[in-house]
């Protein structure tokens, strides 16, 4: 049987969710011969490939290096999952969009002008570090998303479920317990 | 400067960066820059919310060390209700922390770091992680699974979850450990120590194969410091603050942790969301310190359990003075996740744990507090001035991972001025270089309170912007 290609990727999230997936513990072992990890932060490969069948987004879109890679994963993968609160809601970093128009200046302002000793200065060279969006952004506010899962982050036992019915063919379903936020 | 080559994104470290590298005219490396990509902005945005939120909400900064968070931030509330908390908060917050550090240490050593030394620096991209040590070696493979597992048990146990427990807050925590808690962490121990144990002998033949690597990743002079108890032991949440130069004589010791804007200055570069703190008494950039495993055991003088006691005079003997390679950092970390599990064992037979007093109670009554724990990647402190409501006017984070950020740019100068020679860009190369910064077990997450990804991207560029030479990686 082929290898079912799963990849996983990190926006602005906090990693929580990646922690959340490797939770799943031996059953990354049990599963090892059925998916094939193309792309990840736990992995190597550095170019997000053609043809990827399931993605696992973590994180809201922040940047306009998130905006950019996002743009590229929907064009090569077949189902979007949001995965996390952050990919869902858009949740903590979102925080930020409760200061309005200028949120980015003022976040940036605070942590890199006020409190700093030495050479305070907003970071941004060019080409290196990427513009903050004007709003942080939920993944589906910027492509199409197939499956949304919900959790901060998901427990292990949430994302088992969804893998789970994605190798058994069927269109996942989750219910009840499984949709709780937090 | 003629040339820059760029390694994007760094991948198996936690969290997101570049690597910039600096050629002169020669083709010889001139410099090199670590860049962290991403910010997210916690220190603007939590203000207005009462501190008492504050555990719940910066541990979403980071879900690798969520707990370091929580506590830090729980202990910066018990500062502003200006209270002791009760003894058995007390150390079931420590319980905790040390089932944080098995399991984030336990992350770095097994799934991230090992792919390079077990499976080889030349192993193809597509199977250097952890499946391929699935592949390779799935007994070795399940048991650094099952470490990680235990360590992520433990804060389940306590705090209902594995990532983000909404348990410690301000004066204490919100419940104690129980008999079937007690019983599962019991039984599970011998197992953690039969694996600590094949991970020591995995590094030490790492160490005799590995000298070069010993020699040049991040193999320098700088201060180090950490959290050490009155007598000189090992903390890792609690104590004072103590800085050794690489002669390892103190510098300062038994700072208090509110004390810290005393010591340590916060600078910023252009070119990365990564701010970098040095020891403000020797100035930017000459006060360079490094934090994390490989600096708490210089900084201590005992670990204060037998095994561990034992592995660290091993220690003790890679340097004179202070241990000065970065590469040393996994050793260091095994030392530790060793010396944890000897504590873990100790609580164990510790009845305060089942204690249900675990709360103390008070309104503001101080208007500023500072907390600081240990963090597997090294010392996080949390400070918050509040108003008489507690609402927060003030959020001043200094995490780990910025603390290491000068070191680790010049631990990827070191290493690229070994092995980048010419205009000819060689793969293996630049995982060495990763390397060096997986070392740190960076959590780029934490350190801009902040993270984007994006492929291998290497150019070699001409004074005038031109591309010379460009390798994609994928
Ligand atoms: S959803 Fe929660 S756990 Fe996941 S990235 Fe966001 S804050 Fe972290």
């Amino acid at each position: 049987m082929e290898r079912l290609k799963i990849a996983t990727v990190w926006l602005g999230g906090c990693a929580g969710c990646h922690m959340s997936f490797l939770d799943l513990d031996e059953f990354l072992v049990d599963i090892a011969d059925k998916i094939q990890v193309v792309y990840s932060p736990i992995a190597d490969v550095k170019e997000y490939p053609e043809g990827v069948d399931v993605c696992l987004i973590e994180g809201a879109v922040c940047n306009e290096d998130n905006l950019e890679l996002i743009h590229k994963i929907r064009a090569r993968t077949k189902v979007l999952v949001s995965f996390g609160d952050c990919a869902v809601t858009a949740n903590v970093p979102a925080m930020r969009n409760q200061f309005g128009l200028g949120n980015a200046e003022s976040v940036l302002q605070r942590a890199y002008i006020d409190n700093a000793q030495y050479n305070p200065v907003i970071p941004k060279a060019d080409g290196i570090v990427p513009k903050l969006l004007e709003r942080v952004l939920p993944v589906h506010e910027t492509v199409k998303v197939e499956l949304y899962l919900p959790g901060c982050p998901p427990p292990a036992d949430r994302i088992k479920a969804l893998l789970g019915q994605v190798l058994a063919g069927q269109t996942p379903k989750l219910e009840g317990t499984q949709l709780k936020f937090g | 400067m003629s040339k820059r080559i760029v390694i994007d994104p760094v991948t198996r470290i936690e969290g997101h960066a570049k690597i910039s590298i600096y050629m002169d005219d020669a083709g010889n490396v001139a410099d090199a820059e670590f860049h962290v990509v991403e910010f997210r902005g916690f220190e603007k945005f939590c203000e207005g919310r009462p501190y008492s939120e504050m555990p719940g909400i910066t541990q979403r900064i980071c879900g690798i060390c969520p707990v370091s968070h929580t506590l830090a931030s729980a202990k910066a509330g018990d500062a502003i209700m200006s209270v002791s908390i009760p003894p058995a908060a007390d150390k079931l917050r420590r319980l905790m922390n040390l089932g944080q550090f098995v399991q984030s240490h336990a992350l770095s050593f097994f799934h991230l770091s090992a792919p390079d030394f077990l499976l080889g620096w030349d192993t193809p991209p597509a199977s250097r992680n952890v499946f391929g040590i699935i592949a390779a070696n799935a007994d070795l493979a399940r048991a650094g699974i099952r470490l990680r597992q235990f360590g992520q048990e433990i804060i389940e146990i306590l705090g209902a979850k594995k990532v983000h427990p909404a348990w410690a807050v301000p004066g204490g925590v919100r419940s104690s450990l129980t008999p079937e808690g007690r019983a599962r962490i019991k039984a599970w121990l011998p197992e953690a120590f039969a694996t600590t144990k094949v991970a020591f002998d995995l590094w030490k033949k790492t160490m005799k194969t590995h000298g070069r690597e010993i020699q040049i990743f991040g193999n320098f002079p700088s201060l180090f410091m950490g959290l050490v108890a009155p007598d000189g032991t090992w903390e890792h949440h609690g104590g004072k603050l103590r800085f050794t130069d690489s002669s390892g004589s103190i510098i300062a010791d038994q700072v208090d942790v509110a004390n810290y804007k005393d010591y340590i200055g916060e600078s910023v570069q252009n070119s990365s969301y990564l701010k970098s703190p040095y020891y403000l008494p020797l100035g930017f950039p000459d006060g360079i310190y490094r934090v994390g495993p490989l600096a708490r055991l210089n900084v201590a003088e005992q670990m204060g359990v037998p095994k561990a006691d034992a592995e660290l005079k091993l220690f003790k003997k890679l340097g004179r003075g202070a241990v000065t390679s970065s590469f040393l950092y996994h050793y260091a970390r095994l030392i530790e996740i060793l010396a944890c599990l000897e504590y873990i064992e100790r609580y164990m037979d510790d009845p305060e744990l089942s204690s249900d007093y675990l709360r103390a109670d008070a309104g503001i009554n101080c208007l500023r507090g500072v907390g600081a724990s240990e963090a597997p990647r090294g010392t996080l402190f949390h400070d918050y001035t509040v108003d008489r409501d507690g609402l927060l006017k003030g959020v001043n984070l200094i995490v780990a991972t910025g603390q290491n950020n000068l070191a680790m740019n010049q631990t990827v100068a070191q290493i690229a001025r070994y092995y980048v020679k010419g205009n000819e860009i060689k793969e293996a190369m630049l995982n060495r270089v990763e390397h060096g910064i997986r070392c740190y077990d960076p959590c780029l997450s934490c350190s801009t309170h902040a993270v984007g990804q994006m492929p291998l991207h290497i150019q070699l560029i001409a004074p005038d912007g031109q591309v010379l030479d460009e390798k994609m990686r994928g």
